[in-house]
């Protein structure tokens, strides 16, 4: 049965409603037609526009070619590289094969490195934003310097790092050989299990200042109300941190970890700076793997897919991360 | 919120994008108009920068447009960054008219199609090629086709060595065979500040260079009788590994070479080493003496570099090394293409150009110079014409040189960092990267 009597008057139209719900007073204010506005889509059609030729249109061709065999043979007509299905995807995650392993091993390695560097970075951010949130003399140079390792050049910190780590005349064998009387011997820090160390030191020492950076901008807006009532209930230290301090920036942590996680996934540029195209085995990470694939051996369908790959498992861990622990916001915002 | 954009605005842009597309219309049309020729040119990185490589080049390219009128448009493009450009380039069908190569890629540039096929009429425009030294020549493509590039700039390894510290440990003469190598080498090997380590070794090596180490695994593989590609990858034959063995044995076995060396990958920090006397010896291209100039170090002599004694394969002493030209298919003006090649490589230019960059001329008529006279000249060029061998001249050959390069500089930090290296290591090492070339393929 319709809900809809028939001989009822039909009901006016959205656009013709809105003047009517306007007229504050019961005026009898003419009706008429909006025009469509087209104003806000030319507004948006410029960074529309971008977005298309910058992100999704090679984001497109990245999938296409990854189901081709694109190597610098092919690459003349591009488009017509010979297309194989699944087979860079299948070559890639196979672990049983050459490349496969290779992947695997630099994504679990990757998987550590992320969490060593996201988790000291931002222990060493938190700390040092309580630290300079309340006022002491010389608080404002402390920030200052605290912000030099992410106000520095990538590449200039890189250099410096990879000589103070040389093993013959680097400043930090000299420092654990001749000054400090630790080691007999320098080791090398550049080639073999202890590049991995090298590319972590140098990954929190650039990142930290990030976490410290937007952690103490969270803490500011924290009502110190909160801290001095706390203080009259007789709460330790420890106890306002845990009870007031991280409930308050839960926020902005979730915020800043997830950033910094994605960031330090898909870090390139210090093993590039540190190691040059080819990273050491025990300090190969997957995006460094990727770019070998793609511009050290030219084989671009191979580096498309395990970029195709990488893609997804990011797009899959934030979206599940965004869910579980990014506040859900409210529905009248 | 409506917002309402003034009108006078939009007029305002409207005329500066007019503007600029007005400019643009005739900046493209100006020089279709005159007539003038222009030819863009992309060289790759030679001397100390990419400044200094302009300033060399710029005259000889005024001579060329003195004698021809063709105006060239000059793009020093650093050595890192040529190869991805060039692929660009022919992605896109937006390149150069005339553009450098290293002679390596010849092949794998060869089977892109976008590079002219020197043959016929279009190799005689550009010299012909009975003005070529004929073992840079046969780098310029894969054997049995037309080459897609000709040699500009030739260049081998040799063996430079100190004679100062040659003259003062009592060395006359520079080692002939690697067995002498080995004893002049570890006689050179001393602790000179006494604190019971060596501080001056006898050689110094790019150990963790990819380059360098598919190369002398290349020399050596020869010298051992094997090859490092025989109808696919062979590096895990007897002969290969024992070329590897042979490089490894110095900072192993032998001691000669400072373990530190296993850090140097970016081809200039053995020739520091070696310009501050921390070593006595070293095996470098001719262009080595652009960067020993630079640090005031002429404290040096030349030789060839040692031959096995007996000798199970051939007296190979360096890859026939360099750089090469091509010409762009797509360009407008093969013609002058072709007259630049010819330019370039001929007699006068290849004398101006060897004494610049310190190479080794590509036209043999030009070592009959005075000026190219001399003793390291004569060296240089006896390596690169009676014992340099190509590269394998495959499609395949730069991601070879990258994974072969890589393992064997895995097995230096292996051993620089303590491990024990067998020759079952180095042979399960080269088995994997005969793997992953095949996985890669």
């Amino acid at each position: 049965m319709s809900t809809t009597d028939d001989t009822e008057e039909p009901r006016p139209r959205a656009e013709e409603e809105a003047p009517a719900a306007e007229s504050h007073g019961g005026g009898t204010r003419k009706r008429r037609r909006r025009r469509p506005d087209f104003l806000p889509y030319g507004m948006v059609l410029p960074a529309a526009a971008m977005e298309l030729l910058i992100h999704i249109i090679p984001m497109i061709l990245g999938i296409y070619i990854a189901f081709t065999s694109l190597t610098q043979l092919t690459i003349r007509n591009w488009t017509s590289a010979p297309f194989v299905g699944l087979e860079n995807f299948v070559r890639g995650l196979d672990p049983s094969g050459a490349l496969g392993s290779e992947l695997f091993q630099s994504l679990f390695r990757t998987i550590v490195y992320t969490a060593l560097v996201v988790g000291i970075s931002w222990a060493l951010g938190m700390a040092a934003a309580v630290a300079l949130n309340t006022r002491f003399r010389g608080r404002g140079a402390l920030r200052t310097l605290f912000l030099v390792p992410y106000a520095l050049p990538v590449y200039v910190a890189a250099i410096v790092w990879a000589f103070m780590f040389n093993q013959r005349d680097g400043m930090i064998n000299r420092l654990l050989v001749e000054d400090l009387g630790l080691l007999d011997q320098g080791p090398f820090w550049l080639i073999g299990d202890n590049a991995f160390w090298v590319l972590v030191i140098v990954s929190i020492w650039r990142l930290w200042p990030f976490a410290f950076l937007m952690l103490l901008a969270a803490l500011q807006s924290i009502p110190g109300e909160l801290y001095e009532a706390a203080a009259i209930d007789g709460a330790s230290t420890w106890k306002r941190f845990t009870g007031i301090t991280m409930p308050m920036v839960r926020s902005s942590n979730a915020v800043v970890l997830l950033v910094m996680g994605l960031w330090t996934f898909n870090e390139f540029n210090v093993p590039f700076l540190l190691f040059g195209d080819v990273s050491p085995d025990s300090a190969r990470l997957i995006s460094p793997l990727i770019y070998e694939h793609s511009f050290v051996n030219w084989n671009f369908g191979l580096g498309a897919a395990m970029s195709v790959l990488l893609l997804a498992a990011l797009v899959i861990a934030s979206a599940v991360y965004v869910r579980m622990v990014l506040p859900k916001g409210n529905s009248n915002d | 919120m409506v917002v309402k954009i003034p009108a006078k605005a939009v007029l305002s842009a409207s005329t500066a994008l007019g503007m600029v597309a007005a400019l643009s219309a005739c900046g493209g049309t100006g020089d279709e108009e005159s007539g003038d020729r222009t030819l863009t040119y992309w060289a790759s990185n030679q001397g100390a920068s990419v400044e200094e490589d302009k300033e060399v080049l710029q005259p000889s390219l005024d001579r060329f447009t003195e004698e021809t009128g063709v105006e060239v448009e000059l793009e020093v493009i650093p050595w890192g960054e040529l190869y991805n450009r060039i692929l660009t380039a022919v992605s896109s069908g937006d390149g150069p008219d005339v553009l450098n190569i290293g002679n390596t890629w010849a092949a794998s540039l060869q089977e892109t199609g976008a590079f002219v096929p020197y043959e016929g009429e279009d190799l005689e425009a550009a010299g012909g090629e009975g003005r070529f030294v004929e073992t840079s020549f046969a780098t310029g493509g894969a054997e049995g086709e037309p080459p897609t590039s000709v040699p500009l700039y030739g260049l081998s390894y040799a063996l430079f060595y100190n004679p100062t510290m040659f003259e003062e440990a009592g060395i006359e003469e520079p080692p002939s065979t690697w067995e002498e190598f080995t004893e002049t080498a570890e006689e050179l090997t001393e602790d000179t500040d006494g604190d019971g380590e060596p501080d001056q070794y006898g050689f110094t090596m790019e150990a963790g260079s990819e380059r360098q180490n598919s190369h002398f695994a290349h020399v050596l593989g020869l010298q051992q009788g094997g090859e490092l590609w025989a109808d696919g990858p062979n590096f895990s034959s007897q002969e290969v590994v024992d070329a590897v063995k042979m490089r490894l044995d110095m900072m192993t076995e032998q001691g000669i070479v400072n373990p530190s060396n296993a850090e140097f990958s970016d081809g200039t920090q053995s020739i520091a080493d070696f310009a501050d006397e921390r070593a006595a010896m070293m095996m470098a291209q001719g262009s080595a003496r652009t960067t020993l100039a630079s640090r005031d170090f002429d404290d040096y002599e030349v030789a060839q570099i040692p031959v096995m004694d007996p000798l199970p394969g051939q007296p190979i002493q360096s890859h026939a090394a360099g750089i090469n030209i091509s010409v762009f298919n797509e360009t407008d003006d093969k013609e002058g293409a072709l007259q630049l090649v010819d330019h370039l490589t001929s007699s006068e230019e290849q004398v101006y150009l060897s004494q610049e960059f310190q190479t080794l001329p590509v036209a043999t008529e030009a070592y009959e110079n005075e000026e190219l006279q001399s003793e390291s000249m004569d060296t240089f060029r006896t390596i690169l014409t009676d014992h340099a061998a190509p590269m394998p001249l495959i499609p395949e050959e730069g991601q070879m040189e990258t994974v072969l390069g890589e393992s064997i500089a895995g097995l230096f930090a292996d051993a620089a960092t303590g491990s024990e290296i067998t020759e079952d290591d180095i042979r399960a090492a080269m088995e994997e990267a005969e793997t992953q070339m095949n996985a890669a393929d």
